[in-house]
C-alpha cells in the first residue's frame, strides 16, 4: 500500500502542535528563512526552478517559471498575493494550514518575497474563514515582533510586510486576475490576458506573482532541502508531495499527502479511504476539483505516454491512473486543485451535474455573454430535469450549450462551468436520455436530494 | 451613522495597508457589516465618502459580494452549505430540518427574528460533509440528527436571553 509522505502536513493534526510561534520555534521554525536571506535571491529562485514545483491551486503551472516571467526591468513594486480563497468545491487543504501551522505559511512567503524582491505581500483568504483570517493576523503580528517580517528581517537591509485581506463569497475572487481586481477594491472582474498578465500588469499594474498557500509552503522546503534533492521527490514533471482532498461518498474521506504520482486512484479510494460505503459502488468521481472533468470507473484508457525521455504504452483501468497532473490531463481530466470527489451508485449523475450547474450559475461574474447566460442555462436545464419534466434530448441540448462556453470567455471559469456538463453527459449518456423514465419507475431510488 | 470606537479605529488602521484607498473597500464593508450588522445606503455612502469613491463604487460592491447584505439578519446565521460534497452526504435534508425547526425557509428572518438559515456554496471542508457555518463557527458531520441537536441549542440559548 502507498505511504503517505507528510511534508507540508507533518504537523497537522499532531497532539499539542499549536499554531503560535513558539510552538513553531520549537520545531526548528524560520531556520529556513535565516538561512535564505543570507543567499542570493536569484539562487533561491534557481532551486524554486530546478524543484520542477508546479502551482498547487488548479492549473499546475511552473512556479520557477512564473516567477522568471516577472518584470524586473519597470522599475515598479513586486507584489506578492497570496491565494487563500481555497474555493474550488471538493479542496480543503489550505484551511488546514492556515488554522494548524500559520508560520510555516508566513515562511514561505517570506522565502519567497525576499527571492523576488517584493516588500508587500497580501493574503487573500476567503470570507468564510473568519478565524482563520484572526489566526494570520496574530502570526504575521508575531513574526514581525520576532523580526521575521516586517522592516530589516533578521538585522538585514531587507524588510517586507505582509497583510490580510478577506473575501466576502465570491468564487471568482480565486481567479487570479479577478483577485488582483478584487483587491483594488472592484467587483472580482477577470481581466483580459493579454495585456494584463500579472507579472507585468497585475495589482496597481505593479508586476505580481499570485502563488496559492500550499505552493509557498512547498516553497519553504525547496529552500530548505535544495531544488535538486526536492526534484527527486513525486515522479518526473510532478515532484514533491501533494495533499489530496476526497470527499463525498467513501468510508474515510480527508486529506492525504503523497509524493505526487506515487498513488494511483485506486490505491487512494480503496486503500486509502477504506473503499465504497457499505453495499455500494463506485460509479464516479471528480478528480481535482468540481471543474475538473468526471471519470467513471469500469473506464480503460490507452496510449503512448512520456516515462522520463521514453514514450512508453500505457494500459490503465480508472484505478490504475497515477494521481499526478501529466497522468490525469492525459486521460482527459485534470489535478487541479487536489480535490477528489467520489460519488457511488446510488448517485444520479443527472442530480450530480444539476448540483455543480447551481454553483457555477451562482458564481459566475456575468463579465461574458456566453458564460453568463451559458450557466444560467445549464442550470435551469438540469434543474428542470430534476423537479420538472426531463426529455430525451436535454443530454444534447446541454452539450450544445456548454459547447459554445468553453474558448469563448475572458477567464478560465467558461471552461471550469463546461467541462462538468461536456464529461457528464458524454460519460453518462444513457442517463439523460433516460431520465425521465428511472424517475417514473422509481421516484425515491435516489438516497438524498442534490438540487 | 453611528460607528462604534473600535470600530473606528480598526478602520483608520486598515486604510494605510494599500497604497490606494479604494482597496480598503472590502474591509470597510467588513467592519461596517460587523459593527451594523448589515449595510444600510448611508453606510454605503459613508464609506464611499471615507474612501474617496463614488458611493455606486461601493454599492456596485454590495450587490455583487455574496457575504454583504443590505438588510438586518437574525440573532444568529446559519449557514448551510450547499455544494456537491455536502449535498452527497444528506446538506438538503440539514437545510429543510433547520428550516422545520425554526418554521422559516432558507433566505428569510424566522418569525421570532432568531435566525436567518441560508443556503451557500462550498465553505471548503468538504471532508467532513455536510457542514454548517453557525455565525463564525464551522460544525462538521451535521446529518439531520446533529442539525436537531444544534437548532435545540440555539433555541435554548434564545430562552434564555429572554
Amino acid at each position: 500500500m502507498a505511504e503517505q509522505r507528510r511534508i507540508i502536513f507533518k504537523h497537522i493534526d499532531e497532539p499539542g502542535y499549536a499554531p503560535d510561534l513558539a510552538c513553531y520555534l520549537r520545531h526548528g521554525g524560520y531556520e529556513v528563512l535565516r538561512k535564505a536571506i543570507q543567499r542570493k535571491p536569484e539562487e533561491l529562485i534557481d532551486e524554486v526552478k530546478k524543484s520542477g514545483l508546479r502551482g498547487r491551486g488548479g492549473a499546475g503551472f511552473p512556479c520557477g517559471v512564473k516567477w522568471t516571467l516577472v518584470d524586473r526591468k519597470s522599475g515598479k513594486p513586486i507584489y506578492l498575493i497570496v491565494n487563500a480563497d481555497e474555493s474550488e468545491p471538493g479542496t480543503f487543504k489550505d484551511r488546514h494550514i492556515i488554522h494548524q501551522d500559520p508560520h510555516q505559511l508566513i515562511e514561505g512567503i517570506m522565502i519567497t518575497c525576499f527571492a523576488n524582491n517584493v516588500r508587500q505581500a497580501y493574503i487573500y483568504i476567503r470570507g468564510e474563514f473568519p478565524h482563520g483570517a484572526r489566526i494570520l493576523e496574530r502570526a504575521i503580528a508575531e513574526a514581525r515582533a520576532a523580526n521575521f517580517a516586517g522592516p530589516n528581517i533578521l538585522g538585514s537591509a531587507y524588510g517586507c510586510e505582509i497583510f490580510v485581506h478577506r473575501g466576502a463569497g465570491a468564487y471568482i475572487c480565486g481567479e487570479e486576475t479577478g483577485m488582483i481586481e478584487s483587491l483594488e477594491g472592484k467587483r472580482p472582474y477577470p481581466r483580459i490576458k493579454p495585456p494584463y498578465f500579472p507579472a507585468v500588469l497585475g495589482l496597481y499594474q505593479c508586476p505580481t506573482i499570485v502563488n496559492n498557500v500550499e505552493t509557498l509552503c512547498h516553497v519553504k522546503h525547496i529552500a530548505d532541502m535544495g531544488g535538486e534533492a526536492y526534484s527527486r521527490i513525486g515522479t518526473p514533471n510532478n515532484t514533491g508531495t501533494r495533499i489530496l482532498c476526497v470527499s463525498g461518498q467513501v468510508q474515510r474521506p480527508g486529506y492525504y499527502e503523497f509524493e505526487v504520482g506515487k498513488v494511483t486512484l485506486g490505491q487512494l479510494l480503496n486503500d486509502v479511504c477504506g473503499g465504497p460505503l457499505p453495499g455500494r459502488k463506485f460509479k464516479a468521481v471528480i478528480p481535482g476539483g468540481s471543474s475538473a472533468k468526471v471519470l467513471k470507473f469500469g473506464e480503460r484508457y490507452k496510449g503512448k505516454r512520456k516515462a522520463g525521455a521514453e514514450m512508453v504504452d500505457y494500459d490503465w483501468s480508472l484505478e490504475d491512473v497515477p494521481m499526478d497532473f501529466d497522468s490525469l490531463a492525459l486521460i482527459g481530466s485534470m489535478g487541479g486543485s487536489g480535490g477528489v470527489i467520489v460519488m457511488d451508485d446510488s448517485v444520479s449523475m443527472v442530480d450530480a451535474l444539476a448540483n455543480i450547474n447551481a454553483f457555477y450559475s451562482h458564481e459566475s461574474c456575468g463579465q461574458c455573454t456566453p458564460c453568463r447566460e451559458g450557466s444560467q442555462w445549464m442550470q435551469r436545464i438540469t434543474t428542470r430535469m430534476v423537479h420538472g419534466e426531463a426529455r430525451p434530448e436535454d443530454g444534447a441540448l446541454l452539450k450544445s450549450v456548454a459547447d459554445q462556453i468553453a474558448g469563448r470567455t475572458i477567464c478560465a471559469f467558461g471552461e471550469a462551468c463546461a467541462w462538468p456538463t461536456q464529461s457528464f453527459v458524454q460519460k453518462f449518456p444513457d442517463e439523460f436520455k433516460s431520465y425521465a423514465e428511472t424517475k417514473k419507475n422509481d421516484p425515491d431510488a435516489r438516497a438524498f436530494e442534490l438540487v | 451613522m453611528n460607528l462604534k470606537p473600535e470600530t473606528l479605529a480598526k478602520i483608520d488602521e486598515v486604510i494605510p495597508h494599500y497604497p490606494e484607498k479604494r482597496s480598503a473597500a472590502l474591509p470597510l464593508l467588513h467592519l461596517v457589516q460587523e459593527d451594523q450588522g448589515y449595510v444600510a445606503p448611508e453606510a454605503i455612502e459613508w464609506i464611499a465618502q471615507k474612501l474617496a469613491v463614488p458611493p455606486i463604487a461601493i454599492y456596485e460592491l454590495v450587490t455583487f459580494y455574496p457575504m454583504f447584505r443590505q438588510k438586518p439578519i437574525g440573532r444568529r446565521h446559519i449557514k448551510v452549505c450547499r455544494t456537491l460534497s455536502c449535498a452527497l452526504m444528506g446538506a438538503y435534508r440539514t437545510c429543510e430540518e433547520f428550516e422545520k425547526h425554526f418554521n422559516t425557509y432558507r433566505g428569510d428572518v424566522s418569525p421570532d427574528g432568531e435566525v436567518t438559515i441560508e443556503f451557500v456554496e462550498c465553505l471548503a471542508s468538504c471532508g467532513t460533509a455536510p457542514v454548517v457555518m453557525i455565525d463564525d463557527e464551522l460544525h462538521e458531520k451535521v446529518d439531520s440528527a446533529r442539525a436537531c441537536q444544534l437548532a435545540v441549542k440555539i433555541s435554548a440559548e434564545a430562552a434564555n436571553r429572554k
